[in-house]
């Protein structure tokens, strides 16, 4: 076929494209895999019992501030990558913010509190679940999102997916933190960080082969 | 200050980038005429991209520029009007070539390619080719559905109301079964590269 005829046929199907904005799917694919995520999480792990109470507490907030974030640069993150030609400008630098944060706040925690709680502080009393729990709580959002991802052809594929691992587990996070007891500031920078790396690494190793178009 | 002769290069390059993004956005807001001089004047830098970039395999040139197009094609949606055209392409045509020495048998083949794609719209290439691979044999393995659409608006160039008189489907069916066809071109055109490597 000589490229003057195909291109006939292309400039054919040339109907205006009706733009639904690329932030526009991710947001709605996020808001599904929230809802899906959500549910998932109240008939396999319930909202803790405490919740009213727990919104007393600083740290409570805490969690959902770093889960929050995270979130909001990962997504911005997933637009980027997910559109041919964009870069990732700052984004990677915000995504330092929250784990530095959490981090400082920690560091100072174990350094002020006595020898014996320092372990306690670190593992409490869920470290063996909660990053798997975190991993299981992304996968309504990594199924949402990577559905948009793909629409939108991905040229840097490995980014994509790591991308959209990180938002998912982000996302994850704070569904995770309504159920959660834990209130360290050490725990949180670890075993909730691990559960969000952990999809990103699956969006990385997986990329190319749920993305390529 | 850059030399004379530098300035006018990029200036070009410059101009050439604006102008296609002109094109398409108008091609995206309706305007079949702009976006079909799109289509042509991408194809002719695609070529010549192309044909200086795969030396081992000039065959291919005409193949991997169409599969180029077909692809520009079905992502159209994701150019932003507000932003520059040229990272756009070059990321598009980039993937191509990469994928299509992915499917290679040098699979550890490393792309030489400047990051910029400043030379992909430095000299066009208009001859019109034909491909060594036809996609049109693609198409004879389309369902009936999709592959009629195809065919009529290709044939004589039938428009979309004449063909939706032809096949008895209503205009809007037509364009979907287009639409369809070509996504299923697109993936099957890669299918057979990777088996015939």
């Amino acid at each position: 076929m000589r490229t003057s005829e195909l291109i006939r046929i292309l400039a054919a199907d040339a109907d205006p494209v009706v733009r639904s904005s690329p932030r526009g799917r991710l947001l709605r694919a996020a808001t599904w895999g929230g809802v899906a995520s959500l549910v998932l999480m109240v008939l396999t792990l319930k909202v803790r019992a405490d919740v009213v109470q727990a919104t007393l507490l600083a740290m409570f907030w805490g969690k959902l501030a770093f889960g929050l974030m995270l979130t909001a640069a990962a997504l911005e993150l997933v637009h980027r990558a997910s559109i041919p030609g964009r870069t990732p400008g700052a984004m990677p630098v915000l995504l330092a913010v929250p784990p530095v944060a959490i981090w400082s706040v920690g560091i100072l925690d174990l350094a002020s509190a006595p020898a014996d709680e320092r372990v306690s502080l670190l593992l409490g009393q869920t470290w063996a679940v909660c990053p798997a729990l975190i991993t299981m709580l992304s996968v309504p959002f990594f199924l949402a999102t990577i559905r948009a991802v793909r629409s939108q052809a991905p040229t840097r594929l490995r980014l994509a997916g790591a991308a959209t691992g990180l938002f998912s587990g982000a996302a994850a996070a704070v569904v995770y933190a309504l159920h959660c007891p834990e209130m360290a500031a050490p725990f949180i920078g670890t075993w909730y960080l691990l559960g969000i790396v952990t999809p990103a690494a699956i969006g990385w190793i997986a990329g190319p082969r749920l993305l390529r178009w | 200050m850059t030399t004379g002769h530098e300035s006018t290069s990029k200036d070009v390059v410059t101009d050439v980038q604006v102008r296609l993004g002109q094109l398409l956005s108008r091609g995206l807001a309706g305007d079949a005429d702009a976006y079909q001089d799109f289509l042509w004047r991408l194809a002719g830098y695609l070529r010549g991209y192309m044909r200086r970039r795969i030396w081992d395999h000039p065959d291919d040139v005409e193949d991997l520029v169409q599969e180029t197009l077909l692809a520009v094609h079905l992502q159209r949606h994701t150019y932003d009007p507000e932003r520059p055209f040229g990272p756009w392409m070059h990321a598009i045509a980039r993937y191509k070539m990469v994928d299509a020495w992915r499917s290679r048998e040098t699979r550890a083949y490393e792309v030489d390619m400047p990051e910029d794609g400043e030379d992909l719209f430095a000299t066009p290439d208009a001859e019109d080719s034909l491909a060594r691979r036809d996609l049109m044999k693609l198409l004879a393995r389309l369902p009936e559905g999709q592959r009629l659409p195809i065919q009529y608006t290709r044939l004589g160039g039938m428009t979309v109301a004449e063909a939706a008189r032809v096949t008895g489907m209503s205009e809007a069916a037509v364009k979907v079964a287009v639409h369809r066809g070509l996504k299923a071109l697109c993936t099957l055109a890669r299918k057979v590269r990777y088996a015939n490597l």
